[in-house]
């Protein structure tokens, strides 16, 4: 059976892109092979450990559970998004800083999900986050580290007041990271 | 893990989709949140032809009172469900339960509709939909007829659906004001699936008796069922911690119990009184 490709046209961390897919193509895959933003993993791809995590109209979702053709016309903030090298978002800084990462491939999701997190309570207790994170999985950390991390970045965020309904969460403006 | 080829459309309202599935000759299936659907498409567990989605129909978000029932749209999510002000003033036990549905991603996708006609046998929401007497809506050439949970589901993944229908709705009985409910389960540590999970409504009247029971428990077997046994020994009783105690000897006793490597059916059966029990405890006493 061979079927009629679909364009499907995003807004993907605040630029407007657009590819031609098969209605089967995943988000995920949509979003790293025909947008280059490769910086979303596929961990388990299974809607189980959340590596894929990415925000689809402010919404925090599994991409590999999507298709791309249901994600036409949305808004997607990927880890891209976040920040750059030169500058990066607070919630990266606190990973590094608190050492929420051992060898990375669930933090972009993770991240994610923690903004995600404290987009709608920006002051969590410990309790709070880690049930925040129920959708994302990471094997190394034991996530004590990630919770101080998402601690840590919940301050900075309101001593710093960055907004995180913005679509590029950081960096407007420095493109060329 | 990528699903064999198929088509896709979008429907702009009910008829659209109905007239969609028509055309598909059996091959189309809706799509919703895809949270039930595309899992079982990647694994090629099922292989249709034409995807029908159905998101942008607006009419499907819907919630609204109809005389002693909440109807809540077939499209509202997990997280939806969970929050909405209506659904929480009037059948507080379904937003409590959709609150407990997977994580937050997968509730920010699933819906209410998708999960009913889905009927996963481990979901949480019949344990609910058995307990508030549940009426799926459903939509087909003909017009709109109503099905109780208890005839729609009757297997695992198995409803009376008929063809080229759609789920609008599914309408929940409003318990009495002065019952409170809760949902607990013991769920799979990796998969979050209910292993047992059970749903109570109870009351008593100004005297202290118990005059409304009613109690619910889905995950254990093929299909969710009401644990009647628990509720007519326990209703005209004064609750007490023996009274339900020895209540929830019989929960499992209405229901088939099911066995896989993870729990044997001697352990769920077990599971069902516990949980009967602490649920009926958090209510009651």
């Amino acid at each position: 059976m061979t079927v009629e490709k679909k364009r499907v046209s995003v807004t993907a961390n605040g630029q407007a892109c657009s590819a031609e897919v098969e209605p089967r193509k995943l988000l995920v895959h949509y979003l790293r092979d025909d947008l280059g933003l490769t910086g979303t993993h596929v961990g388990c791809d299974t809607s189980q450990c959340g590596a894929c995590s990415v925000m689809v109209d402010g919404d925090v979702v599994k991409s590999c559970t999507m298709l791309a053709v249901q994600a036409d016309h949305s808004e997607i903030t990927t880890v891209e998004g976040l920040g750059t090298a030169a500058e990066l978002h607070p919630m990266q800084q606190s990973f590094w800083e608190e050492h929420g990462l051992q060898c990375g491939y669930c933090t972009p999701g993770v991240m994610i999900a923690a903004i995600g997190l404290l987009k709608e309570n920006p002051n969590p207790t410990e309790e709070e986050i880690r049930e925040g994170l129920e959708g994302v999985i990471c094997r190394c950390t034991g996530y004590q580290f990630i919770v101080s991390a998402v601690q840590k970045a919940a301050t900075r965020i309101q001593e710093t007041g960055v907004n995180l309904n913005s679509q590029r969460l950081v960096g407007e403006g420095t493109q060329n990271d | 893990m990528i699903p064999v080829t198929f088509d896709y459309v979008r429907a702009k309202n009910v008829d659209q989709a109905i007239q969609q599935l028509k055309d598909s000759k059996g091959e189309g299936k809706i799509l919703a949140g895809g949270h039930s659907l595309l899992p079982l498409m990647k694994m090629r567990l099922t292989e249709p032809q034409m995807l029908i989605d159905i998101t942008g129909i607006d009419a499907l978000k819907e919630v609204k009172k109809d005389g002693d029932r909440l109807i809540v749209g077939a499209l509202n999510t997990h997280r939806e469900v969970s929050i909405h002000p209506e659904i929480k003033e009037h059948i507080p036990l379904v937003a409590e339960t959709a609150r407990q549905i997977g994580d937050i991603q997968i509730r920010n996708k699933g819906t209410i509709g998708g999960n009913i006609a889905h009927a996963d046998s481990a979901a949480d929401l019949p344990a609910a939909a058995f307990v508030l007497n549940a009426e799926v809506l459903i939509t087909n050439e003909f017009g709109e007829q109503s099905m109780d949970i208890d005839s729609f589901i009757i297997g695992p993944l198995i409803t009376m659906m008929p063809e080229d229908s759609i789920v609008t709705g599914i309408s929940f009985e409003i318990p009495p004001a002065h019952t409170e409910s809760t949902y607990l389960k013991y769920f799979h540590p990796a998969s979050g699936y209910p292993v047992v999970g059970v749903a109570v409504v109870a009351g008593t009247d100004s005297n202290g008796v118990i005059d409304y029971v009613r109690v619910g428990i889905t995950g254990a077997g093929d299909v969710a069922f009401r644990a009647t046994s628990v509720e007519e020994a326990l209703i005209g009783k004064t609750p007490s911690e023996a009274v339900i105690k020895a209540a929830s000897k019989s929960a499992a006793e209405d229901g088939e119990m099911g066995s896989d490597l993870f729990a044997s059916e001697e352990y769920r059966e077990n599971l069902c009184k516990v949980y009967t029990e602490r649920a009926l405890t958090s209510v009651l006493l």
